[in-house]
């Protein structure tokens, strides 16, 4: 295969110089793009992928990889990538990871695969985010997709999975491709969970996860939406009554939080699941084709510092409102992927740190301003932060006629407290084996952010694929064919 | 999808829907909800129980055109399909032996009078249904309470058909002719349930109020329902939608159910325009929607 032809030089397969900084991925002008709901980052070519795969120095032993939670073989897919094979490298991907083109745009590689980056240690690490996106959307959009599926032979064993987000859906692929017969019970009319309705549109386009579920679905699992488990079906009547083998539950954390501060039932006042929800899964932002309404807000306050703060301050940047985020702690310990918090800030987000909201104005049932307390940074609490403590005399208003608040998630009860004998946490979390996802009940089994709490798409998933495997030896299955050399995939 | 297998209109404007839903049809309960959403650009919107079949694996629905979504909805014929419903949503009526339980519905909350009165009554109450509605011609399930009920009494507020002013009215005449009353179950407007609130209060009988907040996902996942309850906030699709109705926070649920009404008489004015046109308002079916119903199976 060919060489690396980058900068137009004669290029040499031999290690030139190593260029300290990563080829920057092309994006929408930051003006432009706040006002639409396209991907802000538009892609690699060809020739920039390649240039970005020669700067991996394919370490033998793989630093990166134990960064990953799904340990995706890194340093193999960048080969065959720089060597000019992306189909071959997606595939590669694909042996311990079903949602490349997702993950490549939604984890936080920067703490996680391209920490340890040894090129990392002088310059900028390998992009390897970018690479997996690439090579992902270069199959989506060359590849071989079409190609037919080779379906198992069936197992004859049936296993419900309830809840069609990152954790279920890998965990139903998994199964499916051992040959057991996968049914997956979602409670909105669409799959994807929080890739759905969560994560907007301009970090992860529609097409992304739509073409990742087909593939699933062409594995031959069936997905039943509009199946709220707890009240359409209990997990003891899935198992009892309608024949399931085993379950495997990735409900998600999706009960929203509020900061239970005065005035948080006005007009005006959202969860960012509401916010997110109405724009992403229900396409408010296109209404009145679509029916579902967003009032036209012009300014808002957001309240949060994770992923899901940014993707609201983001939305409601692009549905045309001046927007204020507000969190208690300094930049430092805001939890958003460093793209996000960049996007964010470029998009000309103000963000006003060190501030924390007290109440919530209103005039005529209204949000009318928030009004916030200026914090400061004491000893470290129990979590080894340095605690934020209030400056006196320091409240000042925001003006606003919308605030959204992105602090978090709870565990939604209805499937936990529907089973019969499935063991919580404290917190009403499924109590679950780290490295099986078993669960107090026999036969049943839990993962993704039902059991860890809110955390990432791509823990989720390896949850669902540890729960995969252990589902197969429960019920009894084949070990799954394993392409290549055994390599010992544990459980970080 | 759920396809409609009949369509009546009760009295002369409320629209009664029967849908395929058989998953469903076997879980129901009294006092609770469901959520559809038409097709694909459709919003999501609840809808209580008015009946369910277990046998046919139908359920029923009966609301009043009034909006987009069920102007929409009122346009359908018997054949066509509802692309999702999910549910049942929300906590069933509470159900015990109270004595004497009067039913108060008020507009199209009687659509829930049905099966409600019913469960009470299998409970071992003695039921009264006031219905109350602006004018005769919104009246519904007459017959069929007065089969299921132990008395069926009507109000309009025109005088067009049964007493001449409020079923409230009705209720206050009762509480003073001395009648024992246990228990009151009110469901409509909610102006109408704040004032039901207010005039059993002083006479402490204990009132129940099936709320309704505007609502999206109804599965606790998005808080659009937030109610006040006994100064706690509750999520009407989750907790709800039934409350103790001397402990909700009424004028806070009227403020919030009026957040979207530019945009609500915006999408309507624009339906009935395109529904004028003629025009064929809705994509064709989508290609890749491969949607296995549950409960349309
Ligand atoms: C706005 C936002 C942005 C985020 N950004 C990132 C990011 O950039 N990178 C990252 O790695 N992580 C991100 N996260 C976190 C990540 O999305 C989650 O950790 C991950 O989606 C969890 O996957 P899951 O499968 O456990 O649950 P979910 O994705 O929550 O899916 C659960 C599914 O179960 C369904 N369900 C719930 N209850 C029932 C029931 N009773 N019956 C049937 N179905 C049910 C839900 O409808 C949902 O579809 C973000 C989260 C949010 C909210
Ligand atoms: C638990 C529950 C049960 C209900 N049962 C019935 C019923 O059996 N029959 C019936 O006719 N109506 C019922 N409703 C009310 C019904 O949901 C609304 O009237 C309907 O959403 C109106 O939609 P629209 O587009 O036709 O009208 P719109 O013009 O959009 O709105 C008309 C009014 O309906 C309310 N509304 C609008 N959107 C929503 C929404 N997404 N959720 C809740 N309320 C909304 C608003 O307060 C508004 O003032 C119920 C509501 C709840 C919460
Ligand atoms: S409707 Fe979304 S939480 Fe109740």
């Amino acid at each position: 295969m060919s060489d690396v032809s980058n900068n137009g030089g004669a290029a040499k397969p031999k290690p030139s110089k190593l260029n300290p900084n990563v080829v920057p991925m092309p994006e929408q002008d930051a003006k432009v793009r706040a006002g639409n709901f396209d991907e802000v980052p538009t892609g690699y070519t060809m020739e920039m992928a390649q240039e970005e795969a020669s700067r991996c120095l394919q370490c033998k032993n793989e630093p990166c990889r134990p960064g990953c939670p799904v340990e995706v073989p890194i340093k193999d897919f960048i080969g065959l990538l720089r060597d000019g094979d992306p189909i071959a490298a997606a595939n590669k991907i694909k042996e311990t990871n079903n949602l490349p083109a997702i993950c490549g745009r939604v984890c936080p590689q920067e703490e996680q695969c391209q920490a340890p980056c040894v090129v990392g240690k002088k310059g900028d690490p390998v992009s390897i985010g970018a690479l997996e996106r690439f090579v992902a959307d270069y199959q989506r959009d060359h590849g071989d997709h079409d190609a037919a599926i080779e379906l198992p032979e069936s197992t004859g064993k049936k296993v419900a999975i309830i809840g069609a987000g990152p954790a279920g859906l890998t965990a139903a692929a998994d199964l499916a491709m051992i040959g057991h017969s996968v049914t997956v019970y979602e409670a909105l009319h669409a799959p994807g969970g929080v890739l759905a309705y969560g994560i907007p549109r301009f970090r992860l386009p529609q097409a992304v996860v739509d073409s990742e579920v087909e593939m699933i679905k062409k594995l031959g699992v069936n997905i039943e939406y509009n199946a709220v488990i707890g009240k359409l079906f209990t997990i003891d009547e899935l198992v009892d009554e309608l024949g399931f083998d085993a379950c495997f539950i990735g409900t998600g954390a999706g009960l929203p939080a509020f900061a239970n501060i005065p005035g948080e039932n006005l007009n005006g006042v959202y969860s960012a699941n509401e916010l997110l929800t109405r724009v992403n899964l229900m396409k408010a932002y296109q209404f009145p084709e679509f029916d579902t309404p967003i009032k036209p807000h012009n300014k808002v306050v957001v309240l949060g510092a994770g992923n899901t703060a940014m993707d609201c301050a983001r939305t409601s940047l692009r549905l045309g409102a001046e927007v204020t985020l507000v969190y208690r702690r300094s930049e430092a310990e805001m939890t958003a992927r460093i793209d996000e918090l960049h996007h964010a800030k470029e998009e000309g987000v103000d963000f006003q740190l060190l501030t924390n909201p007290v109440e919530v104005i209103g005039e005529d049932g209204w949000v009318k301003a928030v009004k916030v307390q200026k914090m400061e940074l004491g000893e470290p609490d129990d979590s080894g932060r340095r605690r934020p403590v209030p400056i006196p005399d320091s409240e000042y208003e925001i003006e606003a006629d919308a605030f959204v608040v992105a602090i978090g998630t709870s565990v939604n009860p209805l499937v936990p407290n529907s089973t019969k004998n499935l063991d919580l946490n404290k917190w009403g979390y499924i109590l679950a084996d780290p490295s099986t996802g078993a669960t107090s009940k026999p036969g049943v089994y839990a993962g993704g952010d039902i059991v860890t709490g809110a955390a990432t798409v791509i823990t989720a998933m390896g949850a669902g694929k540890d729960a995969a495997v252990a589902i197969n030896r429960y019920l009894g299955g084949p070990e799954p064919e394993v392409a290549e050399p055994e390599e010992e995939v544990g459980t970080a | 999808m759920h396809k409609i297998v009949s369509r009546r209109v009760l009295g002369q404007r409320v629209v009664e829907l029967e849908v395929e839903a058989p998953a469903m049809s076997k879980k129901a309960q009294a006092g609770q909800f469901f959520i559809l959403r038409i097709d694909e650009t459709g919003e999501r919107i609840p809808l209580t129980f008015a009946g369910w079949d277990p046998e046919a694996g139908t359920i029923m629905m009966a609301f009043l055109p009034i909006g987009k979504t069920t102007n929409h909805l009122a346009s359908l014929k018997v054949g066509d399909s509802i692309r999702d419903i999910a549910g049942p949503m929300g906590e069933p009526t509470h159900l015990e032996k109270y004595g004497h339980v009067v039913f108060l519905g008020g507009g199209v909350g009687t659509a829930e009078a049905l099966p409600v009165a019913r469960a009470l009554r299998q409970a071992g109450n003695k039921v009264t249904v006031i219905q109350g509605a602006r004018n005769e011609d919104l009246l519904m399930y007459e017959d069929e309470l007065a089969a299921e009920s132990d008395q069926l009494l009507i109000a309009t507020d025109d005088g067009s058909k049964g007493y001449h002013g409020f079923g409230l009215d009705l209720l206050m005449k009762m509480i003073e002719d001395g009648e024992q009353i246990d228990m009151v179950h009110t469901i409509g407007p909610a102006i109408m349930m704040k004032m039901t609130a207010e005039k059993t209060r002083p006479h402490g009988i204990h009132t129940v109020a099936s709320l309704n907040p505007i609502m999206m996902d109804g599965t606790g996942m998005c808080g659009a329902c937030r109610v006040m309850v006994d100064g706690e906030t509750k999520f009407g699709c989750v907790d709800g939608p039934e409350f103790d109705a001397h402990k909700v926070d009424w004028d806070l649920l009227m403020i919030r159910q009026t957040t979207y009404k530019p945009e609500e008489e915006a999408s309507n004015e624009r339906f009935k325009k395109i529904q004028e046109k003629g025009c064929e308002c809705e994509p064709a079916s989508d290609p890749d929607s491969k949607v296995k119903e549950v409960a349309g199976n």
